[in-house]
């Protein structure tokens, strides 16, 4: 066992380091203008050096590296510490960019792919709809090739982004008399046309990050497909890999425990912080003990990736125990803010803002992406061979 | 980054699971539980054979000088088998002469310990809850006078290492004057306790500072993470074979998202916590300023989904899960032992936030 990165990767962290000493200074007086300027010029020169988008070929626009599981993790480590710009965050970057790579044509990737990993298209994705949630391949929002042009009408619903976004990968149902899976297709379309309407769902939160989309008659060119006809559903397979990975890090847990201590350490108990209570210990240990679990099975899988091993089971478990650990925190937390649990947050009489929406955001974690009761049928089917309840057989896949 | 067992261990583990799966069945286990019957030796004697005893004894003394995590999988190896009779104390006494022992002391102890010829045992906890070296009360002397409790399989044993006030160890030998046991109706039947009088015991001290103690307390405390870690993986694992061979309603009953939310449920707990007492045996040898804290954060933890494991285990065997022969209760029982031995999760999450510097 050996938990440091070897010297070689070491030497690599010394490069990495040195760039971003010499190339980023977290400047917290910057303008927002200021400091997305800022951004996306670092991001030009990270990317030239070969630490961002290092999966995206040079004439995308990225950096095109020889895959190293362990550098990747080095630049996102480092990168994290001095609060430096990473990849642009979205689904944009992170889902349809890596799809079309994969299964995209050369223009596709030549008119998409740069301007998104720069942040100058934002997409969303039109999977779910009202009628179709974990059972995503029953959805019903029908495109039909009329000339050259593909004509779609339906609804898609829990489209996060829709308002602020330019374009939508979406999952249609091009071939109607086809079975459930095979009469879908994958395209793209521009989200800023007539017959699109988006509605905004106010969410628990108070928030509206996702929206309802209606379509009527919307239209997008015939080549604007993704894969072949009736093949979205493989296409859209290779984009829930990708999210699968991108809620497999711990440091969002991390954070989330660093900054329950620091409740715990300002929060009161018979007039003494609330950390010296040996109830709360208890809890912040029990927690801790979910989160150094989380942490070594991480480990586990990173050890078996570079490797090339199967690490089996537990990387079915990252995102079930992700979401329980989420909403462990925040049951902790709303004891922590004793009588602010009476009070909106963002509300005029000063609720914990900050608490009150991660108690209820946390939810999110286990609905979103697969809920957490498919995370459990994918556990118990996949990972412990039980068998599939007979009367979806056949339909799952 | 390399957090993954060695070749060898990989090997090592293979090996003792095809020694302990032929060697103790379900049968042997359960017979344990017989009060009336004698301490069931055979599987230990079977483990020194292999080597198991020489693990972390430097070679020099007859061992083979390796690590506390390749003890501790063994520990997990003889937690997922059920297998009766000693273990843990052996291997911590042994680490214990081993790490704080005198020259003259190791030269005489560590080859008939690690070759299983001689066997050893802990007499460390007290009355009222205490088993940390810092909380040990009889006083320390060549002659020593008190009551130890729950010594693991005391009577037979050849060498007492016994825990001190001060947090320091002495060695007593079994035909030392004024020893006397009491068995207890213990619960695990796999594990018997007893408590251990001393009246004006000749005892011979370790020379090895408490600092040393409190680290030997820590590799038992692991090696008991370890064993619960083995027995909580073996209950998820009978669980889902039974699920998957009980037809009810003309299916296995593993059909029914009811029980398979329950068995992934088990699986999300148990699998993925290895690496917390790989990490933890891991820290002892080479993060030590980590150790403490690690070996205390994986007992607690692992301790609890053991019981909340076992405990499920039962309920989906149905009727046949609560019944003597069914043996799954055996698991229940090693776990609520490895939950209380050494201290219970509530002890050592407080250690935790205490090292955490909370």
């Amino acid at each position: 066992m050996d938990l440091g990165y070897g010297a070689e990767r070491e030497r690599y962290r010394d490069e990495v380091t040195a760039f971003l000493a010499a190339n980023w200074v977290y400047d917290k007086s910057r303008s927002k203008d200021e400091q997305a300027e800022a951004e996306k010029s670092f991001r030009r020169m990270a990317t030239d050096r070969g630490y961002l988008y290092r999966s995206v070929p040079r004439r995308y626009g990225g950096s095109e590296q020889e895959p190293d599981i362990l550098k990747a993790q080095i630049i996102q480590e480092e990168f994290r510490k001095v609060r430096a710009p990473g990849e642009v965050l979205g689904i944009g970057t992170q889902m349809l960019v890596p799809t079309l790579l994969e299964c995209g044509e050369e223009w596709q990737r030549e008119m998409f792919v740069r301007k998104t990993i720069e942040g100058e298209y934002r997409w969303c994705q039109g999977y779910s709809e009202p009628g179709s949630g974990s059972d995503l391949a029953s959805l019903r929002t029908g495109g039909e090739l009329i000339g050259d042009e593909w004509v779609i009408n339906g609804q898609k619903v829990w489209t996060s982004y829709a308002h602020d976004a330019h374009y939508m990968f979406a999952l249609v149902r091009t071939e109607p008399d086809a079975p459930k899976h095979a009469g879908l297709s994958y395209l793209l379309l521009d989200v800023r046309q007539p017959g699109l309407t988006i509605r905004p769902l106010k969410q628990i939160t108070g928030g509206a990050e996702f929206n309802e989309v209606f379509f009527d008659n919307v239209k997008t060119p015939a080549h604007w497909i993704v894969g072949k006809r009736g093949e979205g559903w493989k296409t859209s397979r290779s984009l829930l890999k990708h999210e699968r990975n991108m809620l497999g890090s711990i440091d969002r847990a991390d954070e989330l425990f660093t900054s329950l201590l620091g409740l715990a350490r300002r929060a009161e108990r018979d007039g003494q912080p609330a950390i010296k209570d040996a109830c709360v210990r208890d809890r912040l240990v029990t927690l801790l003990g979910y989160l150094e679990v989380q942490r070594h099975s991480s480990r586990i899988q990173l050890t078996r990736a570079v490797r090339g091993e199967d690490a089996g089971i537990l990387p079915m478990t990252n995102k079930l125990a992700q979401s329980n650990f989420s909403q462990s925190i925040a049951a902790l937390a709303i004891d922590l803010i004793r009588e602010d649990g009476l009070l909106a947050p963002g509300g005029p009489d000063q609720g914990n803002e900050r608490w009150m929406n991660h108690f209820m955001a946390s939810l999110a974690a286990a609905i979103a992406g697969g809920t957490s009761n498919i995370q459990r049928n994918i556990i118990a089917e996949r990972g412990l061979g039980l068998p599939r309840e007979s009367a979806t057989t056949g339909d799952r896949k | 980054m390399n957090f993954d067992l060695s070749e060898e261990q990989r090997a090592f583990t293979d090996a003792l699971d095809d020694f302990l799966k032929t060697e103790v069945d379900v049968k042997r286990a359960l017979a344990a539980f017989d009060a009336a019957a004698t301490v069931d030796l055979g599987p230990w004697q079977g483990l020194m054979k292999l080597g198991v005893g020489a693990t972390v004894v430097p070679e020099a003394y007859g061992g083979t000088g390796l690590e506390l995590l390749d003890l501790a999988l063994a520990a997990e190896a003889v937690g997922r088998h059920a297998m009766p009779g000693p273990f843990i104390e052996h291997a911590v006494a042994t680490y214990a002469i081993v790490l704080a022992g005198s020259e003259e002391q190791k030269a005489r102890w560590l080859p008939a310990l690690a070759s299983g010829e001689k066997r050893a045992t802990i007499a460390w906890a007290e009355a009222g809850e205490i088993w940390m070296p810092g909380d040990w009360k009889i006083p320390a002397s060549n002659r020593i006078t008190g009551e130890k409790r729950f010594v693991p399989h005391a009577e037979g044993a050849d060498l007492f290492v016994v825990g001190l006030a001060g947090g320091t160890l002495a060695l007593v030998e079994h035909d030392a004057a004024g020893v006397q046991h009491k068995a207890l109706r213990v619960l695990d039947g796999g594990r018997r306790l007893y408590n251990t009088t001393f009246s004006a015991t000749p005892a011979e001290a370790l020379p090895g500072p408490a600092a040393t103690t409190e680290r030997i307390a820590d590799a038992a405390i692991a090696l008991v993470a370890a064993d619960a870690f083995g027995g909580a993986s073996r209950c998820l694992h009978m669980a889902n074979d039974y699920a998957k061979q009980r037809v009810q309603f003309g299916v296995p009953i593993g059909q029914f998202q009811a029980v398979k939310h329950q068995l992934a449920d088990m699986a999300q707990e148990v699998e993925p916590g290895i690496g917390l007492y790989w990490y933890a045996a891991h820290a002892f040898d080479h993060e030590r300023e980590h150790a403490s804290r690690a070996i205390s954060l994986a007992k607690a933890h692992l301790s609890d989904v053991y019981v909340k494991t076992a405990r499920r285990a039962i309920e989906l065997h149905g009727g046949i899960g609560y019944t003597w022969e069914g043996a799954v209760h055996i698991w229940l029982k090693r776990a609520t032992f490895d939950r209380t031995f050494m201290g219970r999760p509530e002890i050592h999450r407080a250690r935790v936030a205490s090292l955490s510097g909370w």
